[in-house]
This record gives C-alpha cells, structure tokens and sequence, in this order.
C-alpha cells in the first residue's frame, strides 16, 4: 500500500465511495481542502447503485412531503446542468389507472405546482401517442419534468473531479477503527480489502457518508445513529419499453415508477425493512418479483412478455429524526450530525438521509460544516461547475471519428457513457476498435482507458465504468475477453478468478427471474464456460481448482 | 403466474442469445471490417435503436440481404428483417440516382427494350462503362444484362386463347428478367406447363416484385407495387390457380418481405405463391404428372443454391427435378452466397466485397468444370457468369432442353 497516505495529515477524510461521499470529497477538494476519499469495496457498490436511477422532478414526494419536493427539483435543474452526460432528459409522466382515484390527480398537481415542480395536465389520447408503452386504459396523466440519471456515471465523474482538485481516493479499503485522541476523532485505521495491509490515516476531520453502513461506521466510536435498513428491490428489463418515465399517480406505493436507463427499462421498487446485520446479504425473493410483476404490468402491459435481464435490491439508508425521542420517526429529508453537538465527538460528522438526486446538496451540507469547522471561508461552486465529462466543447465532435462511414454505435454509445472524457478513449486500431462487450458496444479502448483513469481493479468495476457485461448476455460473451484484458495489469491467475466471480455475481441477479430466454442464455454462457474454457475444474466458491491434473490453466 | 409465460419482440429479437453462429454465417462479415455483422447489426443494434435512432449505424448497408443469418438462427430471430428494417426505418439517406436505375428494373426495361439493339452495344462499350462508373457509380466491371427487343408481356397475351383451352391452369408471374431479359425462359415454362396439361396464363396486371425497389430503400415504390401485385394473386387464387414464378427472388420476396419489411399480410395466399419447379417437383412426387426425358441428353450439370433458395427451403425441388434427367451428370456445390445480392454488387462501393464473398463459389464451379451450372436466380447467374465464364442456365431452361414433350404429352393423357 502506498506509504504517501500515511504521511499527510488530511484536512477531512470521507468514508464512503457513494454519491454522496464522491460528492462531498468534490465539495471539499474544490473548496481547496486536502482530501482523501476511503470506499471499503468500490464507487456505487451501495444504494448509489442500487435504485432506479430516476432524476427525480420531486413530483413523487409532491404530496406527502414539500420540501423533499423542492429539494429534487432544485437539483433536478442542477444535474442537467452540471451532468449533463450523466442525464437522459425523458420527461416524465404521472398516470392514472382506472383503479385509482382520479381525485387525487388535482391535489397532486396543485402539490407540484406549489413545490416549482412543472406539472402539466395531458389528455390522455395524447399520452397514447407520446409515450406507446403506457397502459392504454389510464384515464388521466400528468407531465413533469423527471428524467433518467446514470449513478455510475455521476458517481465517477464526482471522484474524478476530486482528483482533479488534488483529493487522494483509495478503494477496496475499509475503516476498522476511528482514530481518536482526547475525544477528538483524528483519523481512521484502515484496512485493504484486497491484500488485508492496515495502516493509520489522519486528518482533521472525518465525515461519514457510508450510507446504511454509516450506523456501522460510528459505532467504531461508540455513537449510535439509529438507521433503518429499508430494502428496495428492481427488475430490469432486456430493452428500452418505454422512453419516459412512467408513474403511477397514486400515494407513493410498490412497483410504481418505470424508467427508462440507457439501454435497458428499470421498475421498482418494492419496500420492506430488514435487520441491520443482514443489508450485506441482499437478495431478491420470489414474493417481490411478483410484486414487481404484478404492479409493473398495470402500469405498462408490455412488461409482461419483455425479457427480464435480472433481479436486485438495495438499501435506503434512512434515519431516524433525532427529535423524536422514542427514535420511531423516520426523517426522509437530508440529515447531517455534527457529533461534536450531538455526541461531544469533535471532528467527526455524519452525513445521511436524502436521496441520490440531492446527492449533491448533501455534499455541500456537509461540506459546508466541514468549512466551518476548519475556520475555511470558501463558497460552494459544485451547482455551477460542470463535472468531468459535461464540459460543453466541440472535442467530442472531433474524437473518433475513425468509422468509415460515420462513427459505430460503439463510439456513439462510449460518447454517451464518458461524454467529453471519451476523447481518452483510443481509436484506430484494430484492437482497440474491437468490441468487448458486444450487448454494451464496449470497445478494447474503452476498457483501456476505464483501466487506465476509473479505478478500476476487477471486472465488477469494469462493468461499473463502462457497462460492460450489463447487457443481456450477461456478460457472457464479454466476461472472458475483459478478463484477458485485466490480465495484462493484474496477472492471469487475478483475473481468471476474478471472472469466476464476476459470472457468479452476474448469475446471482438472474436466478430470481430465471425462465424462459434468460435461462436458455445462462445455460448457454455456463457450456461456454464449463465446456469449452474448462472452468468446471474450478470450485466456484473457493476459486481453487477441483482436479489439478486436468484443469485448464488456459482457460 | 400469468406474466412471462412468453416474450413477444419484433423480429423475435429478444429470443437471441447471443450465440454468435450468424456472425459465422454472414458472407459480409468475412470479407468487410466495417461492417459490424449480423448479431450486433441485428439484436444488439436494435437495443441502441430503440434507445435512440441517433444510434443508427450506416454500415448496415453493406448487409446484401442474404438472410443467411435468420438461417442459421438456432433462436430463430428474424436477424435479415431486424437489419433491412433498421435500414428503412432509421437510414434518412436519398437513393442516389444510380440507385434508382438499378432499382426501377421494370421501367428501366421497358424504356430500353425498343431500343435495344442501340441499348445493349452500347452497354458493352468500355467507354459506357466507364461514364456508368464515374458518373452514377455502377462498377465498371459488370456487364449489364441485354435487353430484349420483342418483350414477354407482348407474346404471352397473344397466347392467352390457346392457353385457356388447357383444363387446369396456373397463374405466371414471369417479372422483370423475363420479360425485359429472357424471353426464352417464359416460353419455356409455357411449353413445359402445357405438356403436363396446364394452360399458363399471365398474372394479372402484375408489376415488379419489387425486392431491388426494397434494397434501395423506395420503400413507397415497392409498396405500392406490391399491393397491386398481391390483389392479382389475390384474385388468381380465388379463380383456383396457383402462382407460379421463375426466379427465386421475386418469389421469395412476395411471400416474406411483403409482410416482414412492407407490412402488407399475405398469409391467406403466401401458400399459393410458388416457384415453378417447387410446383413441378411436388406434382411428379405425388404421382399427378409424369416428365419423360429425352435420352440423348448428356450433360454435366453444378447446382448453385441462390441465398432466397436456402432460406426458403426449396433447393431440393429443383435439384431433384434435375436428377430425374437420365443423362445428367449432377454436381451439388456448397451452399454459399455469389456475392452480387441483386443490385448490391452492381454499385461500385460494393464491387470488391461482392467478388470476395462469390471467390469460393466461383473456385468451386471452375473445379467441377460443367457444361452448365443451374440456378433459380437470375442475379447469381449474371454474377457467375461473369466471373466465371461459365454458362448458367435455369433450371426451367433444363428441364426444357432435356424433356421429350411428345412423350411427356402422352404419359399424362393429353
């Protein structure tokens, strides 16, 4: 592990690679902090990746709770602006069943209108026709400027606009204890989760943004926060449905937002607590694939003989108010704890709460009592500065232009994921040219260039940068070339198990839905890889050959 | 649960896979780098397409139609129609003029035939074929095919009150290579329909199949063609008549592309539409008609099998009616596509890959060294012939050179 971390003395560490603690490690590093950025695995390994990846207009939270509202659509226009490569501007659309209660759809409008949420009653003929995939049935709909936003995307364009302002970052790496000194907390020790070093991190002020596991986190000093783990499950389908997103104009219940996410639609979610010590362990029952069916049909019949690709669930981190005593009330709004007030832990601060589309609110919360705190006058520019991929320029029209005739789907989708970063991306060649992942159109100088500048240090995270293996194979055809790739850095004997593990993560979210075409095609990318890669020799589990006079090292 | 008992897609697209056997079948692939092949022209594009149109790769049209794909499909996508529908659907391109030329076969043939005498030398000078090249981008390799002077429609009206003196009848649908081309050809079917007891008489008012209008993208042309095409066979079966063609092309694109790539359904009449020797075939194998050949016919004969043959299924008809030929000396080749898919190989971009997708076909066929190679397709034989050399009839034409129609007469009670 590199020595360097030891030597500085941080201004602030922040624990957790997440939209919110990329954000705030942006915040700070902008803000001319010295910062260091720990995620115990990778970027958007918790709720951050794991939800619907909806750019919220606020319009769902119109009814119940006002300033959530505001909140969303206020950054809602914040995130089209400042991430604009990260954002699909789809419009929304708020739709009444026949089952549902047209009533509600006046109150909803005026609740929108009075939260700055654009609103627009649509005849719903004409919904028909903007949006095919609807239920043909509804008997109201609502417009309001929702939109898709890739977490991914947002997250890594956070982290390296850290970078970009001087800010270290460290993965796989994972606090153990909380440095503290005279009831001051002055640092972290950490561990690798990759090799097992530890080694002592300081700085002078520590935030922790690890979403759920935050409870976790300030308990290593012995401070509760009492959270509730709420899971939230997703099916994803194989192809676009719809090209809006579709809500049921309803109160906020199960399987009732349909989005449309690069190149795949996404329903959800369902909602139930589960225990703390098990939101490691998430898996997606069969009881909430019906849910999901079930609501998700009403809302868009279509979604009944789409192929679904695969199953997964994440887990809010949602906290407990502080003034509520008997520590039931749950605060949906953003939360950030100074715990010196709160707890007389000086240089400590929890941020939590809120939601992936007020990520960046939250950064600037937490960022600015961070400020604060280190006596540092400096205002917050991330609203207006655009990250690392959304400058506006004339470079993307200049990069690859290579193809023969006009440039591939490949280069137009690389174009798309990395927006002006994808000039990074080499061309030309017929290696680098070559695709990788072929559902994905991810190319070798694409996964180059993930390797080179994202992170990355196994094939999960290669997915994560570039979506390579999210297609619908599954990372079947894909899988064993980017692990070649990976290779070349890490060693062959790192990457072949890495790909054991990445397939069987890969097949871990298609179990749930395991039927039809979505079975025959794992079947098929498990004959590949037993038959013909000779991977039966290997126990899945452990990554240790079975029987070493017959396994195929070649594999 | 009732949801999932199915997946519906267009093109069955979402049935893929994504085994990747296509890619080893595509002829394009093989020979073009840029062109990105059929799983991901197809299934995987079509993703990106229905995220956004802007996704639209152009190299889709290096794909000459082949459906070599949707063959060897184990999930059986319509991989062919995914692509040529992208094409119509997302390809905002004009036709060129060039393209036009090359499409509009009818009226091209009906505004040379009366000057064909002026026409074909012409077309043969290198100089035309200099100006095709440079000006419209016809490769200047190819030889246009010769127009006729006397077309088929003329003749075969004339025929019409001896034809409707035969008992049963079949509707002739002789498009454009007959009659602008190959006069010959329809005179042999009439003779050989008329042996057997069928009257031939002409499909009504029909217009060109319109698959050169579909590759080009006059997708309006072709429609309306079509539709007029299909009220006449329409009516030709309700008058109890087959319809019967020559050219596997046309005959393929009536029965699949009208309904996959014009959206026009023909399902009530698809099982009527036929190639002629689909027809015959299946009569001598349920014992209705009996062919006599000649004895002295004694010929080395290589069958092609045109792409359309294969997907339709059919080459075996017309193989086997060849075999019957007593004095046939009958070679099989492999099963490969020539390269020229219609005017595909006719546009200079296109020519080198052409000549490379045919070259196995081409070594073939000068390794079995015929008197004759047959084929059911008119654009395979002017390719072949070409760049082989060698003389390529149609199997109609064979069939007419080897029967002996007075006992073939006889054996069916005429």
């Amino acid at each position: 592990m590199n020595k360097d971390f030891q030597k500085n003395t941080y201004d602030v560490i922040v624990i957790g690679g997440g939209a919110t603690g990329a954000g705030t490690a942006r915040d700070c590093a902008k803000r001319g902090l010295k910062v260091l950025l720990i995620e115990r695995l990778d970027f958007t390994a918790g709720a951050t990746g794991r939800n619907h990846g909806l750019l919220h207009s606020g319009a769902r939270y119109a009814v119940t709770d006002h300033e959530s509202a505001t909140e969303c659509i206020k950054e809602n226009m914040t995130l089209r602006k400042i991430a604009a490569h990260c954002v699909e501007e789809t419009g929304g659309l708020f739709v009444t069943l026949p089952d549902d209660d047209l009533d509600y759809q006046k109150t909803f409008i005026e609740s929108c209108l009075s939260a700055g949420i654009e609103a627009k009653q649509l005849d719903p003929k004409d919904v028909i026709r903007m949006e095919p995939a609807v239920n043909p049935d509804i008997i109201g709909a609502v417009s309001v400027p929702d939109g898709a936003v890739d977490p991914f995307r947002l997250t890594t364009a956070n982290v390296l606009d850290a970078r970009l302002h001087g800010a270290d970052v460290l993965t796989y790496t994972e606090v153990v204890e909380l440095l503290q000194e005279n009831g001051r907390i002055t640092g972290v020790k950490v561990r690798s989760n990759i090799n097992g070093e530890e080694m002592e991190l300081h700085s002078r002020i520590v935030v922790n943004a690890g979403g759920i596991w935050s409870h976790g986190i300030a308990r290593k000093a012995g401070i509760t926060i009492n959270m509730f783990p709420a899971k939230g499950a997703l099916l994803i389908f194989g192809h676009r449905v719809n090209n809006m997103v579709i809500n049921r104009c309803r109160k906020p219940a199960d399987a009732d937002i349909l989005v449309p996410g690069d190149t795949i639609s996404l329903i959800g979610t369902t909602s139930s607590r589960v225990p703390y010590d098990q939101v490691d362990n998430m898996e997606v029952t069969q009881e909430e694939v019906d849910i999901l069916l079930n609501q998700g049909c009403q809302l868009v019949p279509s979604l009944s003989w789409t192929r679904i690709l695969r199953a997964y669930a994440g887990v809010r981190p949602l906290i407990a108010d502080d003034s509520d005593p008997s520590g039931r009330k749950i605060s949906r709004g953003i939360v950030c704890l100074d715990h010196a007030a709160r707890d007389g832990a000086e240089g400590f601060i929890t941020i939590s709460g809120g939601k992936l589309m007020t990520y960046r609110l939250m950064a600037e919360t937490a960022a600015d009592m961070v400020c604060r705190k280190l006596g540092v006058d400096a205002k917050c520019t991330t609203h207006i500065d655009p990250l690392p991929g959304s400058e506006p320029t004339n470079e993307i029209e200049k990069s690859g232009k290579k193809h023969i005739i006009s440039m591939s789907t490949g280069q137009l989708a690389a174009q798309e994921r990395h927006g002006s970063l994808s000039s990074n991306i080499k061309y030309g060649s017929e290696m680098d040219d070559s695709l990788v992942c072929e559902c994905e159109q991810v190319s070798v100088g694409e996964i180059k260039y993930a390797m080179d500048a994202l992170h990355v240090n196994n094939l999960v995270n290669l997915r994560r940068r570039t979506r390579m293996g999210m297609g619908t194979c599954q990372a079947g055809i894909c899988a064993s070339r980017a692990a070649a790739i990976l290779g070349t850095k890490y060693g062959n004997d790192r990457a072949l198990t890495d790909l054991r593990s990445f397939l069987q993560e890969r097949w871990k979210g298609i179990r749930p839905v395991a039927w039809g075409r979505s079975l025959a095609e794992s079947y098929f990318t498990s004959w590949i890889y037993k038959g013909v890669c000779g991977m039966k020799d290997y126990n899945v589990e452990t990554g240790n050959k079975t029987n070493d006079k017959t396994a195929n090292k070649e594999a | 649960m009732k949801y999932q008992q199915q997946n519906i897609s267009a093109n069955d697209f979402e049935e893929c896979i994504k085994c990747t056997i296509c890619t080893a079948y595509c002829p394009v692939m093989a020979v073009n780098p840029d062109y990105p092949g059929p799983k991901m022209a197809g299934p995987d594009g079509e993703r990106y397409r229905l995220k956004s149109p802007e996704f639209y790769d152009k190299a889709l049209k290096y794909c000459l139609n082949c459906k070599r794909c949707e063959i060897s499909c184990p999930s059986n996508v319509k991989i062919g129609d995914i692509i040529q529908s992208a094409r119509i659907k997302y390809d905002k391109s004009k036709p060129k003029l060039r393209d036009h030329i090359l499409a509009e076969t009818d009226v091209m043939g009906a505004l040379a035939s009366p000057f064909a005498p002026i026409v074909n030398p012409i077309l043969k000078t290198k100089i035309a074929k200099l100006a095709l090249d440079n000006v419209l981008g016809v490769d200047r390799h190819r030889n246009f095919p010769e127009y006729v002077s006397k077309r088929f429609a003329p003749w075969f009206k004339k025929q019409e009150a001896e034809q409707l003196k035969y008992p049963k009848h079949i509707a002739y649908f002789h498009g454009c290579y007959v009659n602008n081309q190959n006069p010959g050809m329809g005179k042999d079917l009439v003779k050989i329909m008329n042996a057997i007891g069928y009257g031939v008489l002409p499909l009504e008012k029909q217009k060109c199949c319109g698959v050169a209008k579909i590759a080009n993208k006059l997708i309006d042309r072709a429609q309306h063609d079509a539709r007029i095409n299909l009220k006449s066979i329409r009516k030709a079966v309700d008058e109890g008549m087959p319809v019967l063609g020559t050219s596997s092309t046309c005959i393929f694109t009536m029965r699949d592309e009208y309904p996959h790539l014009l959206g026009l359904d023909n399902a009530d009449v698809k099982n009527d539409i036929l190639l002629a020797t689909v027809f015959l075939a299946r009569k001598v194998n349920s014992g209705e008609i009996k062919l006599v050949f000649r004895n002295d016919y004694h010929k080395k004969i290589s069958y092609h099998t045109p792409c359309h043959m294969q997907k339709l299924g059919w080459a075996t008809y017309s193989k086997e009616l060849m075999k019957m030929i007593p004095g046939v000396e009958f070679v099989v080749l492999p099963s490969q596509c020539c390269g020229i898919a219609g005017t595909y190989g006719f546009k200079k971009e296109n020519y080198k890959y052409s000549q490379e997708i045919g070259s196995e076909v081409f070594d073939n066929i000068r390794n079995a060294n015929p008197d004759y190679v047959a084929t059911d397709c008119e654009t395979c034989k002017w390719q072949i012939e070409m760049s082989t050399g060698y003389t390529v009839k149609n199997p109609i034409e064979i069939l007419a050179e080897a029967l002996d129609f007075e006992e073939t007469r006889k054996a069916n009670n005429l």
